[in-house]
């Protein structure tokens, strides 16, 4: 069987009375087990975790490494995701024990160092979305969006409107948005895009009414578009007494010529790890700031830091706080990696950081127009959607999944795809700034030769990926009959 | 301009060119006029800085935290546990730190496979079926468990034993709050036989009973009652367990838990000021669709070989969206690759092993506490593990301040969380607390006894505790 393993589970390799550590000794007075934890509370039998030595253990773990995809071996043009270097030199984070060792419940007095880092990615992050007040404790972009529409609600519960009981979402919006709003107890009314990919005013209008309690939009939207009409879109919604929520997800195409305050927002959260840099890591941890105007400043979550001109100190002091979303503070190496960050590139960094991915992305959609459909052929921010109109008319399953799949033989990760759901077909492109001219030509290039295959052999794009350590996976299979236990399936 | 980007000035002006533009704004002109005319920064700085000086930067906020150089007695849901290097030579490599979710399974079965492994040693722990690939911490984790009662329940009262950590509790709370009508119970679990009375009132509408075992105070609370209470009324029993005690103590399913949660920082992961940590839920295999976030499940690609991909994925919320079982998304991949590496390096023996390490010396230093007048153990002769509430004779905060002198972190002033603790001190051992450190502990607090109660050795034992009031 084993030719049909690419690498045995780490319990398979398990033999008993291996271990992969030495432990220190009690080292004080030990007393009987049974005198201090009632008998009936201890385990019988040990857990079934693996007893493996060391070296294997790390071989293991090495060995499944080489399974993966990554952004420092290869290109990750996968939109809405900002798949984007991250500076080494945050990673110096790990090798200092004065924060990697900072236990949380340390005396604010001793622990000066950290409330510094919290209360000046305060002030930056402040600073660079135009607005009055941030709370970095959301441990995720989504949690910082369901922080952003509970503040909504606890503002009209103080305004004596609870009436307002609806959030007004585009169809095309992340899955997040309706998601962190109906946790909140909203009901959620989607308006459909105009055919350009954006909203559409008249219906704007239409589905505002005295029960609004919000918008919430992305911008440039997921289509990679800039609302060219932002400023009458949250004037409107204004004007119908609702407010407006900014999904930071793209605000890597704006910073430094945009601040999402200043286009009529009034609370938005932001991914640490989409335009700060700071590693996705497989799947997090992320940091999701939630920064506010004026309006919502008093519900914004307590603690925060703050400053008195000689200390840093925690403070619960904000009455109508929602409260707690977090145990402790946030993600805080996450706030660390994101103020080295911004402090690497500084205001005219970060500018440059801006135009060289939207720079790139129109670059990318220049040079591949001619052979895929650009579903919205105009200027776009720092992604664009292609779909297979073209493909599909020389075999009917050439789908996106297809096109896409084969990409991975070139070396590279497809780009995200099926989203936005608005367009049917999608494959969002999105190459960020840290790319180089050289790096997109040669994407280029592979994308004109699966264009080619289409055309001439649409099969060996049909039975793509072929290179990878695994060929296309059962999925269907997997959710039918779920295994998510190697002892219990 | 700058090393991250890559890009000459010439090569931008080809890349204009080809896409038949003269120059970098006309990139930009669909965003108004008003909104790129004003974006000066306040406290922002125009430049950056090089590599050099953002070393330098971050060791000089490194040195800032003085903490780390005292011996830690804190704990209360973030421990002071030694991390093997493994851990971070693995958790380190960029295929695993800069890798995206693992949405195309053809390459990323590294990520999927740790996962799986993951959800198979927390089931192993917990005593559970099916266990997600993580929520964002403790507190999240009780949360969601909170939600996913309610939800398989359809009942809308959750009860919660006021010995759960206190941050749990309140970021309950602030999820309860965006709820409906659901109605948040705390209830004390050494006087909870009204409570937990079956026939009481509202007591068919209990979608769960929520405790932590060993509790926020260190101690192990009777579960019975609890689970008693939850066959009896139909409700969810739901245990949140710190993952090292659970390499001694039962698997919370052997006593009856349906849904089990926890924080996986002490296996591997950073104290870091709070986070990034990770939170564990795991469950019966019949609440597996109720369950919130990513599952990975093993599967085999067409040519038959083994593989593991992201599953059930129509309950979250790309997919069902305002119907999803939860709005969480991307949460802490890198935590449970830490926490995968550390089980599988410390195995079955060595996480009992480190269990008794961590409560032998927690006993040791109690006893050797409790031996000195007017200490007490704040709930008297409830059994503990490696972290223990005491009651001083004195205000806890000048005591702290002396401990910090001697170089001492001696515990969290429980009063904070609990009104009613007054002068006590929540105090956390565990294997990086040197056994000489014990010692230093115990005598310094003796010391300090000694300068401001003298009084207090001076008594016969049995006088003392009606004098301490008025004494100190």
């Amino acid at each position: 069987m084993k030719s049909n393993v690419l690498e045995p589970s780490i319990f398979e390799m398990s033999r008993p009375g291996a271990s992969g550590l030495t432990l220190p000794a009690v080292d004080v007075e030990e007393r009987p087990l049974e005198s201090l934890i009632p008998p009936e509370m201890l385990r019988d039998n040990l857990a079934r975790l693996p007893e493996v030595a060391q070296m294997d253990t790390v071989r293991h773990f090495l060995r499944l490494s080489q399974l993966n995809h990554c952004i420092d071996k290869e290109f990750y043009p996968l939109g809405s995701c900002t798949m984007k270097y991250n500076p080494k030199v945050c990673d110096y984070y790990g090798m200092l024990d004065g924060l990697t060792r900072l236990h949380p419940m340390t005396p604010d007095h001793l622990s000066q160092g950290a409330l510094k880092i919290i209360y000046t990615l305060q002030q930056y992050l402040a600073d660079i979305t135009g607005f009055d007040a941030v709370s970095l404790q959301p441990a995720a972009g989504a949690q910082g969006e369901l922080v952003g529409i509970m503040m909504v609600k606890a503002h009209f519960e103080h305004l004596k409107q609870p009436q307002r009981t609806e959030v007004i979402v585009p169809d095309s919006a992340h899955g997040t948005n309706p998601a962190s709003a109906a946790m909140c107890g909203f009901k959620v009314v989607e308006i459909k895009s105009t055919s350009g990919g954006l909203i559409d005013l008249e219906r704007l209008k239409a589905a505002l009414s005295e029960k609004t309690a919000a918008v919430m939009l992305t911008n440039p939207s997921t289509v990679g578009l800039f609302e060219k009409d932002i400023l009458e879109i949250t004037r409107l919604v204004h004007e119908a007494g609702g407010l407006l929520y900014y999904d930071g997800a793209n605000l890597n195409a704006v910073l430094g010529q945009a601040k999402p305050a200043l286009m009529g927002f009034d609370v938005m959260h932001i991914n640490t790890h989409k335009t700060f840099a700071t590693p996705h890591g497989g799947g997090g941890p992320g940091c999701g700031p939630v920064a506010v105007n004026k309006t919502l400043m008093p519900y914004l979550p307590v603690p925060f830091v703050d400053y008195n001109g000689t200390e840093y100190f925690l403070s619960e002091d904000r009455p109508l706080s929602i409260g707690k979303v977090k145990a402790f503070y946030g993600n805080f190496e996450m706030m660390a990696r994101a103020l080295t960050y911004i402090k690497a590139y500084g205001a005219e960094g970060l500018a440059q950081v801006s135009k060289d991915a939207v720079l790139n992305a129109n670059y990318l959609k220049a040079r591949l127009k001619d052979d895929y459909q650009v579903a919205f052929d105009q200027v776009c921010k720092h992604e664009f959607i292609l779909t297979n109109a073209k493909q599909k008319q020389y075999d009917s399953h050439l789908n996106t999944m297809a096109i896409v799949k084969r990409l991975m033989d070139f070396g590279y990760h497809p780009p995200t795809v099926y989203f936005p759901l608005i367009v049917p077909e999608a494959m969002m492109f999105e190459p960020t700034e840290t790319e180089s001219k050289e790096t997109l030509d040669q994407f280029v290039e592979a994308m004109k030769t699966i264009a080619e295959e289409c055309r001439t052999q649409p099969e060996k794009v049909l039975n793509a990926p072929y290179t990878t350590p695994v060929s296309k996976v059962d999925e269907v299979a997997a959710a039918r009959n779920p295994d998510l236990n190697y002892f219990h399936h | 301009m700058h090393n991250f980007l890559p890009h000459t000035e010439a090569e931008r002006q080809v890349m204009l060119q080809t896409i038949g533009v003269n120059n970098i704004d006309d990139l930009f002109s669909d965003i108004p006029a008003s909104l790129r005319e004003n974006i000066a920064y306040q406290v922002l700085p125009a430049k950056g800085l090089s590599e050099a000086e953002l070393q330098g930067e971050l060791f000089h906020w490194a040195q800032m935290n003085q903490g780390p150089r005292m011996a830690c007695f804190l704990g209360g849901g973030a421990y002071s546990r030694f991390i093997p290097m493994a851990v971070n030579t693995i958790a380190s490599r960029s295929e695993f730190y800069t890798a995206y979710t693992p949405y195309q399974p053809e390459i990323a079965q590294g990520t999927l496979q740790v996962t799986y492994e993951f959800q198979t040693m927390i089931c192993e722990l917990t005593g559970m079926h099916v266990a997600n690939a993580s929520v964002y911490d403790g507190a999240s984790a009780v949360t969601e468990a909170a939600l996913m009662a309610l939800r398989a329940t359809k009942r809308n009262r959750v009860l919660i034993a006021n010995t759960v950590h206190p941050d749990y509790r309140q970021v309950l709370k602030t999820y309860f709050y965006g709820l409906g009508d659901e109605e948040l119970v705390e209830f004390n679990p050494e006087a909870s036989e009204e409570i937990l009375n079956p026939e009481a009132e509202g007591a068919k509408r209990v979608a769960c009973v929520i405790i932590q075992v060993p509790n926020y105070l260190g101690g192990l609370e009777a579960t019975e009652p609890v689970r008693a209470f939850c066959e009896k009324t139909g409700a969810l029993f739901i245990v949140s367990a710190d993952p090292v005690s659970l390499g001694m103590l039962k698997a919370p399913g052997s006593y009856g838990a349906d849904i089990v949660v926890g924080d996986i920082q002490p296996l591997g992961n950073n104290l870091s000021f709070g986070g990034p940590y990770g939170g564990y839920i795991a469950t019966l295999s019949k609440y597996t669709r109720q369950l919130p976030g990513r599952l990975v499940g093993k599967t085999v690609d067409k040519h038959g070989t083994q593989c593991y991909t992201l599953t059930l994925q129509t309950r979250e919320q790309h997919i069902r969206r305002e119907k999803a079982t939860s709005n969480i998304c991307t949460n802490q991949a890198l935590n449970i690759l830490k926490a995968t590496v550390y089980l599988s390096l410390i195995g079955p023996v060595g996480l009992k092993q480190l269990a008794n390490i961590s409560l032998q010396r927690a006993h040791h230093l109690a006893s050797r506490l409790k031996k000195l007048p007017g200490i007490t153990q704040y709930i008297p002769g409830q059994p503990f593990f490696f972290e223990f509430a005491l009651r001083f004779p004195t205000p806890v905060q000048p005591l702290l301040a002396h401990l910090e002198q001697q170089q001492i972190l001696g515990g969290i002033n429980l009063e904070r969380f609990y009104p009613e603790a007054k002068n006590c001190l929540l105090i956390t051992c565990t294997e990086t607390t040197a056994p000489q450190d014990i010692d230093r502990y115990a005598l310094a607090v003796e010391q300090y006894l000694r300068s401001t109660c003298p009084q207090l050795f001076n008594q016969p034992p049995g006088a003392l505790q009606q004098q301490l009031e008025a004494t100190c």
